[in-house]
């Protein structure tokens, strides 16, 4: 009968919805089983715990750590609920912006000078969209690697002005005479070298080629910004990059430490003037050492010094900031941004962030750092 | 059932003449033999169809099969794992996916069905061909397009935040095609002696379409819907830029970020880390999973209750 | 019957038995009842045009302007800068690529697909149609995402080879020059996921045309005692060429608007890179380059120069979904 067959059909689709509604209300959001072995160590019980749900978006430089300090975080706030979307430091900065998010994650500051084309700075839409001064609040230095994927070799020594020109494409060749006369004894092939760049607006690539322009002046000329400028093919994220970079036989990238070091991927050893230096913690922070406070009260601003020839000190960095409004529109994420900042920036948690490739903050501008977060609201 | 069906090639060669002139031979077996080249053509084609079909599903399952067998996959969420780290589910994705497909179904089925019995039983003139012909472009429009235009309107014009409800209105958009034209189809299947009968037992022309049309045609209409949402389920570009991702349950589609599996594969698409790399495989096998369901429903549905005209 | 390419020929090949449920005002009663259910009806069909115009005038109104700031020219202009003022953007190299992409696509896709479909309607053994249909149809029900992540991932890693090759032999075409761009991420594997991403489209419809030919042409064919080779090209294609055409225009429409599985696959170009005509290049469609940077639409001059090559893709998958439902239109007429 046709209206019997209707009425099964209806139950059939009436069971469905009601599963599905079921379904939806079933899930669980607890995994204390998997998170308690991996964060014993929090030192975030002192923060005081706030609840709601924060969001920011923006560098992938930093996406590993801040990963790490949110699962810490809500280990010890289970009310809490803190979520990061990694699409580039120039995301990140642009849905700060636009009020998307409630912080941004950027490896630069917001700048005081119009980019070019610009009408308004970057600090003045940031200042506009808060209702207050918008802060540049540095949480972690993720050094960037140079990393390379080029079989037989597992040593490779690297100049500004040899980077430069492997970057920006008038090198071609590992076996390039020029690649050659500062690696001796190093067997290079004659495989064509394929640089791969970040195709999304990124914080490292602005480091990277501020880094190149700094200490390369002659052979790198093009400008140093979120996009690329130089040759290659690029990729997503920074774990784009990396993973590109290890399926592919004579491939160069830059990338943070962090993602280097998941990918296994070999680093390049940077040669400023002063000697070769491997990318280490100690070589990181005695580089760190050299950094000046650029920034003005709260808003922390560091300046790296990326032409330093110090032996021992590995030029290439980044520092990663959170960009926050200095007074919150909305009180009770305010409250939980500051909660979360202050256990991000603990020492505990700092101290955490080194085993998976990042170098904690100079004490000197920790100290800062503190003051800035204790003075949002 | 086709003329080729009941006569076999072999049937025909006994049909034909016996090969006795020497020309004629030799043409025949050029002709069998291009016979036989076309035979084996398509019989690789169609083997060669089914290499990636049984590659993708192989490296999927091989790849992600085995956190699907973890209970705590289907229960809980990805809230404090980190890429290093092994566990977690994916239950926060799956329940995400499902209320924003039923979210855009709510708006777009009511839409679509009730267009879809305009044209066929009311349209006529010059608003049926238009409606009919926006019903094309719509159908036309890419995905990334209708993504970008909600987000023009939602983000840049009103400054909204990126909702869930922003992925489904652009979800709407793309799904009210298909359940029109699926709609529409079914119908025109639907006979008229039906209509007619009723009409003559006096019985108006609304009721004859709410009592007797739709519900004769009811289970190609599920159909549709059915195979509407599994397409719409799948459908990644509105995500990208408009529905950020985030590892817990949240089920608001007007309060804030709503995880779905599509933007769970792509939040960790390039990672190397290998808990990483095993969910994004493991969400992928889940996304095939469910669409698949939902198209075996469709085809059930359609098989339980085809129109008997 | 809907199946699960969401295509179908059924709808567009209407037989003499269905002319459609009586019309018009003879079997309406003017009762509140109808007036209001009908008024409901017609009042979704005008939703629908109301939106389909408001896309096109929202995209236009926002398109215009920032076009009319454009100081290259946009369609012949292979620059996109839309951070500088003045705005210099254009789509050379956005159409190249999205064109070569899904032509490439087409030219694996459609035979392979009529292959099928001819397997599965002429030689398929009777028990593996069914089976054969549905699994090819079950191709469309992988996700796009699920694609880019295996083209990238798994064939990716194996088309190495294959482009040494075709660079080894045809190298000295421009078309097949060593861009210098890692295999995994061309134009090439590209293609060839599209292709795999429009067979059941193509497959789906091109069935359903061929098991429609008349079985009085395949029957008088055979009886003049032609193989069956010969009676598929003299009864059967002839017969489901325009359903053919039509099934390659609506795969190509797929084709040219797909984006998450080119946004993850293709490597993008840096802007100083020079033209190339190879398909062993990276480079952006006009669906990756709008997903690529969907957080630069923050300011309307930028998001306008974004939603004009939108609204080419538009026009194009416009275009071409155009022609296949005129080819059917025609086919409608001469069989009727």
């Amino acid at each position: 009968m046709k209206i019997q067959s209707r009425r099964r059909i209806a139950n059939v689709t009436g069971v469905a919805l009601v599963g599905t509604l079921a379904l939806a209300g079933c899930g669980s959001n607890n995994n204390t089983t998997a998170t308690s072995s991996g964060s014993s160590s929090t030192s975030a019980s002192s923060t005081g715990c706030a609840t709601g749900t924060l969001s920011g978006e923006g560098s992938t430089a930093q996406k590993n750590a801040i990963d790490q300090a949110i699962t810490d975080y809500q280990t010890t706030c289970p009310g809490a609920t803190v979520n990061y979307n990694g699409t580039g430091s120039g995301a990140g900065v642009k849905q700060f912006t636009a009020g998307q998010v409630a912080f941004g994650g950027s490896d630069s500051a917001l700048k005081s000078v119009p980019v070019a084309g610009a009408t308004v700075t970057e600090q003045a839409a940031a200042d506009k969209a808060c209702g207050s001064p918008a802060w540049d609040i540095p949480m972690v230095t993720g050094p960037i690697a140079v990393v390379y994927n080029v079989k037989g070799v597992s040593k490779l020594i690297l100049t500004p002005a040899v980077s430069a020109k492997i970057f920006n494409g008038v090198i071609t060749t590992w076996n390039d005479p020029a690649i050659a006369a500062i690696n001796p004894g190093v067997t290079l092939p004659a495989t064509a070298i394929k640089v791969f760049f970040r195709s999304d607006s990124s914080g490292t690539t602005e480091n990277f080629t501020k880094y190149l322009a700094a200490a390369a002046p002659t052979a790198w000329t093009a400008a140093s910004g979120k996009t690329w400028t130089g040759k290659g093919e690029g990729k997503q994220a920074s774990s784009g990059v990396s993973n590109a970079v290890k399926a592919t036989d004579g491939g160069i990238t830059y990338t943070e430490w962090s993602y280097a070091k998941d990918d296994q991927l070999a680093m390049a050893q940077i040669d400023n003037g002063g000697g070769p230096v491997e990318l280490t913690a100690p070589a990181v922070s005695q580089a760190l050492s050299l950094a000046k406070q650029a920034g003005t009260g709260n808003n922390i601003i560091l300046k790296l010094d990326y032409t330093t020839k110090a032996p021992g000190a590995y030029p290439i960095l980044l520092v990663t900031y959170e960009i926050a409004c200095s007074k919150g529109k909305d009180a009770a994420k305010a409250k939980l941004l500051q909660s979360f900042l202050k256990s991000f920036a603990s020492s505990g948690e700092q101290a955490k962030l080194v085993t998976i490739g990042y170098a904690p903050l100079p004490a000197n501008i920790q100290g800062q750092v503190n003051t800035a977060i204790a003075a949002l609201s | 059932m086709t003329a080729a069906d009941v006569t076999s090639d072999s049937n025909l060669a006994a049909l034909r003449p016996p090969a006795s002139n020497a020309g004629f031979s030799h043409r025949s077996r050029s002709r069998a033999l291009r016979n036989l080249v076309a035979r084996v053509v398509m019989w690789l084609a169609f083997l060669i169809a089914l290499v990636p079909l049984v590659w993708i599903l192989w490296s999927v399952v091989t790849k992600g099969g085995a956190l699907l067998l973890n209970s705590t996959w289907w229960t809980n969420s990805q809230r404090g794992i980190t890429d290093r780290m092994v566990g977690g589910g994916a239950a926060h994705a799956i329940e995400g996916t499902l209320i924003e497909a039923l979210a855009t179904a709510v708006m777009a089925v009511p839409i679509g069905v009730m267009t879809a019995i305009y044209l066929v039983e009311y349209g006529r003139g010059r608003l049926a061909n238009i409606v009919s012909f926006m019903v094309d472009i719509l159908t036309g429009i890419p995905s990334i397009v209708a993504a970008l235009f909600i987000y023009a309107v939602w983000v840049t014009t009103f400054g909204f935040q990126r909702v869930g409800f922003a992925v489904c209105l652009a979800l709407v958009l793309l799904m009210i095609p298909v359940i029109v034209r699926s709609t529409e189809e079914m119908l025109k299947l639907v006979h008229n002696d039906l209509r007619e009968a009723s009409y003559a037992l006096g019985v108006p022309k609304w009721k004859t379409i709410a009592r007797v049309v739709v519900p004769t045609a009811f289970s190609g209409i599920i159909t549709g819907i059915l195979l509407g949402l599994a397409r719409i389920m799948g459908e990644t570009a509105p995500l990208l830029i408009l529905g950020p991702y985030t590892k817990d349950i949240a089920t608001d589609i007007f309060g804030g970020l709503v995880p779905t599996l599509p933007t769970m594969i792509n939040q960790d698409r390039t990672e190397v880390l290998q808990p990483a790399v095993d969910r994004v495989w493991g969400a992928a096998m889940t996304l095939i999973l469910i669409i698949l369901l939902l198209n075996i429903a469709g085809r059930l549905v359609s098989r339980l209750g085809a129109p008997k005209t | 019957m809907p199946n699960i390419t969401g295509v179908s020929a059924v709808d567009e090949l209407s037989g003499p038995e269905r002319h459609g449920p009586p019309q018009g005002n003879r079997a309406s009663t003017g009762r509140l009842g109808d007036r209001i259910f009908s008024g409901t009806a017609r009042g979704a069909g005008i939703l629908v045009i109301a939106i389909v115009t408001l896309v096109g005038v929202f995209l236009l109104s926002q398109a215009i302007p920032a076009l009319a700031k454009d100081k290259v020219n946009f369609l012949t202009s292979t620059q996109w800068n839309v951070d500088a003022t003045p705005l210099q953007f254009g789509i050379a190299n956005l159409l190249w690529v999205t064109v070569l992409s899904s032509a490439l696509a087409m030219v694996v896709a459609v035979p392979l697909g009529i292959g099928v479909a001819l397997f599965i309607t002429q030689y398929a053994p009777r028990w593996l149609r069914g089976p054969a249909a549905s699994l090819v149809d079950l191709l469309a029900a992988v996700p796009s995402i699920v694609y880019g992540l295996w083209g990238l991932q798994v064939l990716g890693t194996h088309m190495d080879g294959i482009q040494g090759f075709l660079i080894k032999i045809f190298g000295r075409l421009p078309l097949f020059q060593d861009a210098g761009v890692a295999a995994a991420s061309t134009i090439l594997t590209v293609a060839v996921v599209l292709a795999i991403m429009v067979l059941p489209i193509v497959t789906a419809l091109s069935r359903e045309v061929f098991a429609q030919t008349p079985t009085t042409n395949m029957e008088a064919a055979l009886a003049l005692g032609a193989t069956r080779w010969e009676m598929i090209r003299t009864a059967v294609l002839p017969f489901g060429k325009p359903g053919v055409i039509s099934a390659s225009m609506l795969g190509l429409g797929r084709a040219l608007g797909e984006t998450v599985a080119v946004t993850v696959i293709l490597s993008a170009l840096a802007g100083s890179a020079p033209w190339s005509w190879s398909m062993f290049n990276g480079g952006e469609t006009f669906a990756s380059k709008i997903a690529n940077n969907a957080a630069e639409f923050d300011s309307p001059q930028k998001a306008g120069a974004f939603m004009a090559a939108g609204l080419v893709l538009f026009g194009l998958t416009f275009i071409v979904n155009a022609v296949a439902r005129a080819v059917i239109n025609r086919r409608k007429a001469f069989v009727e």
